[in-house]
């Protein structure tokens, strides 16, 4: 897909993508998967990782049982213990819940859901804080200086109180009515926002770095918008770190929204996640039945821990210092 | 200074540094050897990469892993210290081999008086009381040419400036009165016109303490000035060494002979700069035979094949099949 | 080093009066600031009075000094869910919070930074290895789930520890204290475990980082090529080098326990701060919400400025900024 503007000469999406793998592939060079596949621990994360978000994100599919459709469900099936209990049930392999739901096959569609909160709200850090970044780091001078000020305040706030803020303000606003509706997208924009300051500073600096570059001013004698130019080789230049910051950042979003939702201030109830699992269990912790509380947490844990090894790993990898 | 004609204060022999790496092990410091005479200042002269702060590293014991010594003895005044414990090589440091480094700024401790480190490695290794030794640093400061010592001795590294701070280094180094000193391109990171002066101070030191000097550095001025004996190390080797004169005056070695005629002359007009073509080969590219070879203007068949150990020539020792006397064809170049 | 003191004081106030505006616009626009003030079961008449008395006619600068005066005389309004004024609520709940932030403060820096230090000089050992996997794991568990765990081990399997609540407390003045009491001590255990955990990890891996960083330089090789002892160099040298730095992001962390507390509260029923908090978002209670993130700038930037302060006397580079001696070589 080529754009023409004028002085911005030919943006091909295809260059621009183009160039990014490489800096990517040059990133993935052999250094690193040799790195990767020398640690086992590694390599089970990431194994680990992939079969359970490919699972919970073809959940409709793969669950045994379709929770989320009320007619399926049968209250007598209510709280039955996990399969290799006397009392279990084979079709249940984890237990039920309060409501006779399958505990597997929640914990797999509450996954989803956690996957792609996680994912959408961390795509929207990514937007916000490399655009910011491009813009802060390009123009400079005041624009600057208000940008930077203003990420310095909101790092000074831990995410969960930023998010939470921005939840009770955006429940000021809408109506009652429209609440439950919009809790999807108040809570991803919610964890986006807390999260953007990262993204924002990479890719700052390395645009202050590339800005004053020949080819930059070259640019702009021929013409061309140097903006251009600068999300052509910028972009592939920072593809790296935003890679790292961005696993970092989904596991801290996968958490950040389970503890929204464990406070009730999450998801909405019709589309629980892995946190509204055990806010429900939780409430059965101390009469019994642990499993409505006990499963739910261990996807939860192995999920995120996974995907902090592969940052972990990704980090050391790329990191030229350790080298 | 050269010392006197018994053993010599430090001998290094066989000396191969290796490192581990999952491409297989490189070889970085390939059988060397080396001695120097109390009092006297040898100069080790190379590229980057030659594998002399390597040498300089593992002589004081500082060698970092995963570098490691596969081979060859270091000996101090007739005892072997290369293969002593951890423990046993501190002791020495600092007061029988003392090093300086590079750059002074990043090698004094920014958030200590320099006072205050100069006190405790007085002490580490003297027996002194804490005003004996305070009183002990402002003598090495005034020795060193630091003005106004007894103040200065309570202040920062930061409030000194390039050249200060390497006289600093400098006292910081002798304070324990070592019989060796391992200076590691002492001068490289300061001004030209501080450079002069360090070097004399160095100088003026080794006279009257009678230390020797292991003087690794890549600037051939420096060492024409210092130098009693020099080394000149390629690619992890030895290519020649001899007395300072007869190195520079007389080299032998196609290699030195490069070095010292790319140094350019003041007062003469040169068309062109010459230089050595080429570069230093890399640990994983070393080639076969003697690894100046494909830079070497006078190489020969026997060059690729096999590789010279260090022979006499004249008063020098050289590491170069051209002066192997045993030769039926010897090629005669200049 | 007057001038540094008083050019952090300002930017703690420039950051209050940017939070301030923040709370008071929210304060305003979203919320209902008659009913903030009077509650919201009033008269006609008594909001138009109110609203007089406020000067909510008055452009929008003046209205933000007057509600900045309000914050300074402690005067933060009704809350809406309770119709209690906001300080009485503060005033009852804030122990618990402190007492809590202060011992997981505790628990953060006495097993973070020696930790910490440990893991950065053996580098390689098996314990080493042992508390970084630990670590790791300490990362990825949500906070609230690790409470939820010491609850079901503690309180549930082993029954050691009370699930919820501070336990007998003992009034100290308006203070109410658990740290006096058998029952109130136990009670204090899980909880800030729990909320100190996340922060402890990250400061063990932080200060295990700066360790290893200044293990590299320059001065450490140059003090073991002067035959310092390993103690030394380690413990004098580099431990300093590497807690410097350390210090300012450690400030920061220790300012966020407070409102990291509100996972923690949630979790074990603890009446501080937090739990009215989130008590206060469910019910969009402006006055509370409002309020909390003032204190909670507060609270942050006076820890901050302390850090700052604490970081001038440690690090001689800040206080002497000429370079004495340029002339002279």
């Amino acid at each position: 897909m080529v754009a023409v503007y004028p002085g911005w000469g030919e943006l091909s999406m295809v260059k621009v993508l183009a160039h990014s793998m490489d800096g990517l592939k040059r990133a993935l060079d052999s250094d690193i998967f040799y790195s990767f596949t020398r640690s086992p621990v590694v390599v089970a994360a990431a194994i680990v990782a992939v079969v359970y978000i490919s699972a919970s994100l073809m959940a409709p599919w793969v669950a045994p049982h379709l929770v989320f459709d009320v007619k399926t469900l049968n209250l007598m099936d209510a709280f039955t213990p996990p399969a290799w209990y006397a009392d279990g049930n084979m079709s249940f392999l984890l237990g039920t819940d309060d409501q006779g739901r399958d505990i597997l096959s929640t914990i797999l569609f509450g996954s989803r859901v956690s996957l792609l909160v996680g994912f959408a709200s961390i795509l929207l850090s990514m937007v916000i804080g490399v655009g910011l970044g491009l813009i802060s780091g390009y123009v400079g001078g005041r624009v600057d200086s208000f940008i930077m000020r203003v990420a310095d305040i909101q790092l000074a706030f831990p995410a969960i109180l930023i998010a939470l803020l921005f939840n009770g303000l955006a429940r000021g606003f809408l109506p009652q009515g429209m609440h439950e509706e919009a809790a999807l997208y108040v809570l991803v924009m919610a964890i986006g926002l807390a999260r953007w300051v990262q993204f924002a500073r990479t890719v700052r600096s390395s645009t202050m770095v590339e800005k004053n570059k020949e080819y930059v001013k070259a640019a702009r004698v021929i013409g061309r918008h140097p903006a251009a130019i600068m999300i052509q080789h910028v972009l592939p230049n920072v593809s790296g770190p935003v890679l790292v910051i961005a696993t970092i950042s989904l596991a801290i979003a996968i958490i950040l929204e389970a503890t929204l939702s464990f406070l009730g201030v999450g998801v909405p109830a019709t589309q629980p996640s892995l946190g509204t699992l055990i806010r429900i269990g939780n409430n059965y912790l101390l009469s019994g039945e642990w499993w409505m509380t006990l499963f739910p947490s261990a996807a939860l844990i192995i999920l995120v821990l996974s995907i902090n090894l592969l940052g972990d790993w990704l980090r050391d990898a790329l990191n030229p210092k350790l080298r | 200074m050269p010392g006197n004609s018994r053993s010599p204060l430090l001998e290094v022999k066989n000396l191969k540094i290796e490192f581990p790496t999952r491409r297989g092990t490189l070889v970085a410091v390939d059988d060397i050897s080396l001695h120097i005479d109390a009092g006297e200042v040898l100069g080790v002269v190379g590229e980057s990469g030659a594998g002399k702060s390597l040498t300089g590293m593992s002589i004081i014991g500082l060698l970092e892993p995963p570098g490691r010594i596969a081979a060859g003895q270091i000996l101090l005044e007739g005892r072997r210290i290369d293969n002593l414990s951890y423990e046993m090589m501190r002791k020495i440091r600092g007061k029988d081999i003392g090093a300086i480094f590079q750059d002074p700024l990043t090698s004094l401790n920014p958030l200590f008086q320099v006072g205050d480190q100069l006190v405790e490695t007085i002490r580490t290794h003297l027996d002194l009381t804490e005003a004996q030794a305070r009183k002990r640093a402002i003598d090495l400061f005034k020795e060193v040419g630091i003005p106004s010592a007894e103040e200065r001795i309570d202040h920062y590294p930061h409030q000194f400036s390039g050249g200060m701070r390497q006289r600093v280094v400098i006292a910081l180094a002798l304070c324990a009165e070592p019989r060796l000193i391992i200076a590691d391109e002492p001068t490289t990171a300061l001004d030209v016109s501080i450079q002069a002066q360090i070097i004399e101070l160095l100088k003026r030191l080794c006279r009257e303490h009678n230390n020797a000097v292991m003087l690794i550095t890549h600037d051939m001025g420096v060492i024409a000035e210092t130098a009693d004996r020099v080394a000149v190390m390629y690619a992890g080797r030895i290519a020649e060494i001899g007395s300072a004169e007869n190195v520079i005056l007389r080299a032998n070695h196609p290699y030195t002979h490069g070095l010292m005629n790319s140094i350019p002359a003041i007062g003469h007009d040169v068309e062109a700069l010459v230089q050595i073509d080429g570069a230093m080969p890399r640990l994983t590219e070393i080639p076969s035979g003697c690894s100046f070879n494909p830079r070497c203007p006078q190489s020969f068949e026997r060059c690729l094949a096999e590789r010279p150990d260090l022979m006499p020539v004249g008063k020098s020792q050289v590491a170069c099949w051209l002066f192997d006397h045993d030769q039926k064809e010897v090629a005669v170049g200049e | 080093m007057i001038a540094y003191i008083i050019r952090r004081i300002f930017q703690a106030a420039i950051v209050m009066l940017a939070v301030g505006l923040i709370a008071f616009s929210m304060f305003t626009f979203v919320g209902d600031p008659i009913a903030s003030m009077v509650g919201q079961d009033s008269t006609n008449e008594q909001r138009e009075l109110i609203a007089e008395k406020l000067g909510l006619n008055d452009p929008f600068y003046i209205q933000y000094a007057h509600y900045l005066g309000r914050m300074l005389r402690g005067q933060f309004g009704i809350s809406y869910r309770l119709g209690v004024p906001v300080t009485e609520l503060f005033k009852e709940r804030l122990p618990a919070t402190l007492e809590l932030s202060a011992v997981a403060a505790l628990f953060t820096l006495v097993f973070g930074i020696p930790l910490g230090v440990y893991t950065g000089l053996h580098r390689e050992g098996w314990i080493s290895r042992f508390i970084l996997t630990i670590s790791l794991v300490g990362i990825s568990l949500p906070t609230f789930l690790i409470g939820i765990l010491l609850i079901f081990l503690f309180g549930v399997i082993l029954g050691l520890l009370p699930s919820f609540g501070r336990g007998e407390v003992v009034q100290i003045g308006f203070w109410s204290s658990g740290l006096f009491t058998m029952s109130g001590l136990k009670s204090l255990i899980m909880p800030s475990v729990t909320l100190g955990m996340f922060q402890m990890t990250l400061i063990l891996r932080l200060v295990r980082a700066e360790m290893l960083e200044v293990l590299r330089t320059d001065y450490i090789k140059f003090a073991r090529a002067r035959g310092l002892t390993n103690r030394v160099v380690n413990f004098r040298h580099a431990l300093k080098n590497t807690l410097v730095p350390v210090m300012t992001i450690t400030g920061l962390q220790i300012g966020g326990l407070i409102a990291f507390a509100i996972i923690t509260e949630t979790v074990f029923q603890w009446p501080g701060m937090g739990l009215l908090f989130i008590q206060a978002i469910n019910f969009v209670d402006i006055p509370v919400m409002s309020a909390y993130l003032m204190l909670v700038a507060f609270f942050f930037v006076l820890i901050n400025l302390i850090v700052d302060l604490l970081y001038y006397v440690v690090d001689p580079r800040l206080r002497v900024e000429r370079t004495v001696g340029e002339g002279s070589v």
